[in-house]
């Protein structure tokens, strides 16, 4: 039961490799990569020492002393994201109710960064458990409750209507995208600005990964160092970023001649209950989810032109949704081209999911398939057509993406362009 | 349009370990505040805190979660737990794996795990970092745990709002059961009372420096001060009403039956706060007239300014001191996530007694104007009951609540 449709009309993004849209698609569909040594700390004593960053200035882009004293920097990603995209939608926000409008942000680990660059004041590097609060910033509970990120993003915008953050780890991108367009569905808003962020690269991050060998550790290989479905894959690349989107109801959208990049035709989540890390190899809640998304978008596992995976380029996550896809699609799995733009921009935990939806829009836009980097020797169990290293031309109308996460989370959500087949 | 019912409530709660303790201890105006003990706090500018007493994790969850969760989760598992089996839910009665989901809200995570993580990690280096800190303290840890603990693989997911978030969830859930799930196990429970989570805390200065915890939260009283934050919450499974009367549920609190939500103007804009709008859509969405609300669980800051703010709003709606409204939290102090769950909560017990709970210790201020039931319950026939809860930096959400007809 969903009840008015919604598309995004407006696309922001903060990337590695790249500033902004333009340039996150020149790399998605050229198939560079941009993971490289982690500089944003001296990572010399971890097990990992590879991350994707963004090259991110953000007094270059606007924000004032003040908001970057305060805000965190997946915050700060997440605003500037966010401006862009409220740009690129054409809509006049100052026009329009602010009680209709609403924010929805995605982000697993909040503004971690920013509590760990305070712990170690008021810790003095972790010699004190009874921590000096006199040492913290006056606006730490900003960072403590990570609902501050999207209250900033609310105030940018001028949204009184809706606002949270949805925080279901490594789905939360997918998900808070999924909670916006069930808000414009029902009646409860207008126009959401919502999407995802997340800037985990920080020691606390990157040492938790390494106590359980999640994340890559091809050091000296930076470039080369993300390879989901390769059979030589060793494990994820950590990443940042942001992607927000405007979302809006097609029939006003439509109304105003807005740009529409895809219609969120439909979402869906699953939990495995299984283990808070790892995954059955069967792949059956995710296929659960799929199948739950594809109903409710109408539409049949043949329609797909394309599917974006998780892809994370851990070998227990590429078998699990190796297998989800052929339980969800049958024979139609073998045949769909699909691609992990992790292997270019890394895992960015809750952002990725939202970066990913962006790709796909953009997939949509140019019909162009962003490729597989780095996948060279497939893993055998890994025998669908992964787009290894080069983009593919393509007619792009209907497009699945998916995500799976810490908790057991599985989420599916099913994009379409508006017109392109006989409405349901 | 689909009906949900509250079926199960589990409590943990600072003055009292269970609903009925909770409810007894509350009816009786008996407070959990005190000075705290899980750390000592002698440094700190304010050292009163709600602690959930009475709580020995190894009684009620197996060995091998221990190590692997922060105090919040286990009690929120075993909050879940209580209130399953209070359902007839335990062992997931007669639904499928994927009609029954989890929604919780978090504010901070397992914030003490987190702090003793990065300890190691600055004091001794990344090897001593736990293998489990990658999930323990994340946001999304309760709903997953519940999730694993009970076999629940439907529609899940985690909100946070600061302290709006706990009605943000029972709002999520009631969508997911309109959307075709049966069963969400839904509502809050927090805590950070660690050094480090104290430190955060302090730095909006609206912690309590009070140090009688009979007089350091005093919500609409003119002594009001700040307020004393606590650990806890409520664990409420929603249930699609008609399923569960089929399957002749054991409990039938009540009903959810309207929530809305805003955002405050930007601060300093000078333009009236988002709760009376947020108020307004709740009571549409319920099919109710203010009139129709029998009573009035308020968000209680326990500063002048968002106290006179609140006090405005329900002015606005319900004509002055035209409701009763109370604050039982004014026993358990405010928290965080867990907070307006645990208010739901007793706005069912609420109902189904048809006694409203007081609001300890405070003299009401006459110029707020509120009818504020103090001292002792206050009999009343209860039909309808709302919630309102807020969060730092400008979260409104108000929930409604009917006795099950």
């Amino acid at each position: 039961m969903i009840g008015r449709r919604v598309v995004i009309t407006g696309i922001g993004v903060q990337a590695p490799g790249g500033d902004g849209v333009k340039e996150f698609w020149s790399l998605l569909s050229e198939g560079r990569t941009a993971t490289r040594p982690i500089s944003l700390f001296d990572a010399s004593p971890f097990r990992s020492r590879v991350a994707a960053e963004v090259d991110f200035d953000a007094e270059a882009h606007g924000l004032t002393p003040r908001e970057i004293r305060r805000m965190d920097r997946a915050t700060r990603l997440a605003v500037v994201a966010a401006r862009e995209a409220v740009a690129d939608s054409g809509l006049d926000f100052a026009g329009l109710d602010p009680a209709r409008t609403g924010v929805a942000v995605g982000s697993a680990v909040g503004c971690t960064m920013g509590l760990e660059e305070e712990y170690r004041v008021v810790s003095d590097d972790g010699r004190d458990w009874l921590v000096d609060h006199s040492y913290a910033v006056p606006h730490l509970y900003r960072h403590f409750v990570p609902s501050s990120m999207a209250a900033e993003v609310a105030w940018q915008v001028g949204a009184e209507g809706p606002v949270s953050v949805i925080s279901t780890g490594c789905t939360s991108g997918l998900d808070s995208v999924g909670y916006a367009r069930e808000l414009i569905a029902e009646g409860s808003a207008d126009v959401l600005v919502a999407g995802a962020t997340d800037a985990p690269i920080s020691p606390i991050t990157v040492a938790c990964f390494d106590a359980i060998k999640a994340t890559t550790p091809r050091n000296d290989d930076a470039a080369h160092a993300s390879r989901p479905f390769d059979n030589t894959r060793n494990g994820f690349v950590l990443g940042e970023g942001s992607a927000m989107f405007v979302l809006e109801e097609l029939e006003s959208a439509r109304r105003r001649g807005a740009t529409v990049y895809a219609e969120l035709a439909g979402f869906a989540s699953r939990c495995n209950a299984f283990h808070m890390t790892g995954l059955r190899p069967d792949g059956r809640e995710m296929a659960e989810a799929i199948g739950a998304a594809l109903a409710e978008a109408r539409v049949d596992p043949g329609d797909l032109d394309y599917v974006n995976a998780h892809g994370s380029g851990t070998r227990q996550n590429d078998r699990h949704e190796t297998a989800a896809f052929k339980r969800s699609l049958g024979e139609h799995a073998r045949r769909v081209p699909v691609s992990s733009i992790k292997s270019m921009i890394g895992h960015s935990l809750g952002a990725i999911g939202s970066l990913e939806i962006a790709a796909c829009a953009l997939a949509m836009r140019h019909d162009v398939i962003p490729p597989t980097a780095n996948l060279h020797e497939p893993d055998p169990e890994c025998d669908l057509d992964y787009v290894p290293l080069t983009a593919r031309e393509r007619r792009t109308d209907t497009v699945l993406t998916v995500g799976s996460g810490f908790g057991g989370f599985q989420s599916a959500m099913v994009l379409t362009r508006p017109g392109a087949r006989a409405a349901a | 349009m689909t009906r949900i019912w509250v079926t199960g409530l589990g409590v943990t709660a600072p003055n009292g370990l269970g609903t009925d303790d909770y409810w007894a201890a509350t009816l009786a105006g008996r407070s959990g505040l005190g000075r705290i003990t899980r750390f000592d706090p002698a440094r700190y500018p304010a050292q009163l805190a709600g602690e959930v007493p009475g709580f020995d994790a190894r009684r009620h969850l197996p060995g091998r979660l221990i190590p692997q969760t922060d105090h919040m989760t286990r009690l929120a598992l075993v909050a879940a737990d209580w209130a399953l089996a209070e359902a007839g839910l335990a062992g997931g009665g007669p639904y499928g794996e994927y009609e029954m989901g989890v929604v919780t809200a978090a504010s901070s995570g397992g914030f003490e795990f987190g702090q003793r993580e990065l300890q190691n990690l600055w004091s001794k280096g990344g090897r001593h970092v736990s293998a489990y800190q990658s999930f323990a303290w994340f946001y999304a840890v309760n709903t997953g745990q519940i999730s694993i603990r009970n076999g629940m693989r439907g529609p899940s997911g985690v909100v946070v709002a600061d302290q709006a978030g706990g009605l943000d969830a029972l709002a999520q859930a009631r969508r997911q059961i309109r959307r075709g799930a049966r069963v969400i196990v839904s509502g809050g429970v927090d805590g950070s009372l660690c050094p480090w989570g104290w430190a955060a805390q302090l730095s909006t200065g609206a912690l309590s420096t009070g140090d009688d915890p009979a007089t350091a939260y005093l919500p609409f009283d003119r002594r009001a001060a700040g307020y004393v934050p606590g650990e806890g919450g409520a664990v409420l499974v929603l249930e699609d009403a008609e399923s569960a009367a089929r399957r002749d549920a054991p409990v039938r609190y009540g009903e959810v039956a309207g929530y809305g939500a805003t955002f405050d103007p930007p601060p300093g804009s000078g333009r009236e706060p988002g709760l009376r709008r947020a108020i307004e859509i709740a009571l549409a969405d319920a099919g109710t007239a203010a009139a129709g609300i029998d009573v009035v669980f308020a968000d209680a800051a326990g500063l002048a300014g968002p106290d006179r703010a609140e006090a405005a709003a329900l002015a606005a709606v319900f004509g002055p001191g035209g409701v009763p409204v109370t604050v039982p939290k004014t026993m358990t102090g405010r928290l965080y996530s867990g907070g307006a769950p645990l208010d739901v909560a007793a706005a069912l017990l609420a109902l189904r007694d048809g006694l409203i709970p007081p609001t300890v210790n405070v003299v009401p201020d006459p110029a707020l104007g509120l009818d504020l039931v103090t001292g002792v319950p206050r009999p009343a026939p209860l039909k309808t009951a709302l919630v309102l809860a807020r969060g730092h930096g400008g979260f409104n959400s108000a929930l409604v609540v009917r006795a099950a007809g």
